[in-house]
């Protein structure tokens, strides 16, 4: 059986205050997937994937990369591995071309093998133009695609990015998606993703893992994940705008906006019932769309009920406490 | 890492730091030879005339060796304290972490670029004074060997120092208010026979009495200690502070959480 790209297990860090980042993860990410880390902010992502790139020191636990034990032999693991952290890490003083022939040279390339590489990654990421100029005057899409660009030059097997379309616009993100679609597809480059854009690991990734408090709550593919959603919540835009919401038998429907309705739809049930309940009623609806994303809903509903079960359990700490 | 890619690895970082402080060349490389031009004016020339001779020579060539080696220690420990912190600040130093890059080639690389701007800058200053004087070297060898190893030395130093700065203000405070005034009582200036004997004594802890003496005995010959036993001193503070610094770096001080 192949290695995984990434396997972690017992993996613990306890920061010199006291706080306890990750208590004990298990994780395995298979060679060739695109993988999403999902999370709130300080759920443990960017620790987890900071151990894994040596930016962090682990207190306790394994971690391979392709089966290399990074306690063992962290130089040869880092061979596979490419980063693209989520704030900018470049001089912001050096030219682009400067800064990505350098990354080649730490890994030992050289600058004859380092030069075609760096024109094919700047000129596939539309950065060629601006290769003499400083980083500094790039703008914030540029840079994310300037660091994309850095992490693939001694052509990494696993590559990490964490969130790397934060702050860029949509029609840069869907062109980075497309090129990351590209690597996991052609390269069999194994991709790890944090995002907080839930759409994007929806549409990218095959699976994932959602982290809260340190711990991973659910590890599966996005697939099963969406399967277990139970209710999806449609918005309906009106031609007239109503006194008060109508009355659909079966169905959850409440006024969002005089002329919108929101719509609970369980499974099974059809909206073609709710279409023609409307239409008897003489109610017009002009265009429909989801609430929300739909990963997004069921990521909500889980990290408040792992909020809600740490809040239950330290309520009954405390009672404890008083108690004693 | 085979040896020929740690080479090219030692060699990019290299570059990569001459070539940061040739860019900035007004910030670097021009404050320096102004301010020694002006010590050669002032010091040696304008008030060196009625000093008269110190230790059988002219107030000029006594200052000489003093002013190149306080050259080379301010700039190769600056240089590699402002650099190295800067790429913490900037958290470009994550470059080199995620790479396969060894610690001590990091440690190398920072130090080599630190000793090329001291040693640039004392060059340069050694051309303004051929302005002001005329240089002969009495032992060549010694000379080259006494200010490369002072280099690599204050360069290890600026290094450690930018591990353990937090803001910027934590690499001013040794070289203000440490290391300049260990140079200006390190003899540059005097000889410390001039001193009485207590404060003789007491010039004989300041280490940068040993390496201005050295490097002085190479020039013109003449010197208030030991050789020999300043230049065991200057490689033992090299080992060991290369150790401390390695030793640092594999901890992550103050580069990882």
């Amino acid at each position: 059986m192949a290695e995984p790209a990434l396997s972690i297990r017992g993996l613990t860090k306890v920061y010199g205050n006291g706080f306890q980042a990750l208590k004990g993860i298990d994780l395995d990410v298979a060679e060739g997937d695109f993988f999403a880390m999902l999370g709130p902010n300080g759920a443990g992502k960017s620790t987890t994937l900071g151990v894994v790139c040596s930016l962090v020191q682990k207190s306790e636990g394994k971690v391979s990369i392709f089966g290399i034990d990074i306690d063992r032999d962290f130089a040869r693991a880092k061979y596979h591995l490419g980063v693209v952290p989520q704030e900018f890490n470049f001089n912001q003083f050096e030219k682009v071309l400067d800064i990505v022939l350098a990354q080649a040279g730490y890994y030992g390339m050289s600058h004859r093998e380092a030069l075609p590489r760096a024109e094919e990654l700047l000129r596939d990421l539309g950065l060629w133009d601006k290769r003499n100029g400083s980083a500094r005057m790039l703008s914030g899409g540029m840079k994310r695609r300037l660091m994309i660009a850095r992490a693939l030059m001694h052509r990494p097997k696993l590559l990490i990015l964490d969130e790397p379309t934060a702050g860029v616009d949509i029609e840069l993100r869907r062109s980075m998606w497309e090129y990351m679609r590209r690597i996991n597809r052609e390269e069999g480059t194994t991709i790890i993703l944090t995002t907080h854009y839930l759409e994007e690991a929806e549409s990218l990734c095959r699976n994932v893992a959602i982290i809260n408090h340190g711990e991973i709550i659910r590890n599966t593919s996005v697939r099963d994940l969406l399967m277990e959603l139970d209710t999806e919540t449609f918005l309906f835009d009106l031609a007239h705008a109503l006194d008060a919401a109508p009355d659909v038998p079966g169905f959850e429907v409440t006024q969002s906006e005089p002329a919108q309705l929101a719509v609970a739809v369980h499974r099974g049930q059809r909206l073609n019932d709710v279409f023609e309940a409307l239409s008897r009623q003489g109610i017009q609806v002009v265009s429909m769309r989801n609430r929300a994303n739909r990963l997004e809903e069921m990521f909500v509903s889980m990290v408040e009920q792992g909020n809600k079960a740490l809040d239950e359990s330290a309520a009954a700490d405390q009672d404890k406490e008083a108690r004693a | 890492m085979s040896p020929q890619q740690i080479a090219i690895a030692l060699w990019t970082l290299v570059v990569k730091e001459i070539k940061r402080f040739t860019r900035i060349w007004p910030q670097t490389l021009l404050p320096p030879s102004i301010t020694m031009t002006m010590y050669f004016i002032i010091f040696g020339n304008l008030i060196g005339s009625r000093i008269g001779e110190m230790d059988g020579y002219t107030y000029m060539d006594f200052i000489v060796p003093g002013l190149i080696m306080m050259a080379v220690i301010t700039n190769s420990y600056s240089n590699v304290a402002s650099s190295f912190f800067s790429n913490k600040f900037q958290r470009s130093v994550e470059e080199m972490m995620v790479s396969p890059m060894p610690n001590w080639v990091i440690l190398s690389g920072f130090v080599l670029g630190g000793m090329a701007r001291g040693l640039g800058v004392g060059l340069i200053v050694t051309v303004v004074s051929l302005f002001f004087t005329r240089l002969s070297v009495a032992h060549p060898v010694l000379t080259v060997l006494v200010v490369v190893l002072t280099a690599a030395l204050f360069a290890i130093g600026g290094f450690i120092n930018a591990l353990l700065g937090k803001k910027f203000d934590d690499i001013s405070i040794v070289p203000t208010f440490i290391l300049t005034p260990l140079t200006y009582l390190g003899g540059v200036f005097y000889s410390i026979s001039l001193l009485p004997d207590f404060w003789q004594g007491v010039s004989m802890l300041n280490p940068i009495l040993y390496m201005v003496n050295v490097f002085r005995y190479g020039f013109l010959g003449v010197s208030d200690i030991p050789v020999g036993w300043a230049l065991a001193a200057i490689f033992a503070f090299i080992v060991v502070l290369f150790a401390v610094a390695l030793w640092m770096l594999e901890r992550g001080k103050g580069i990882r959480s």
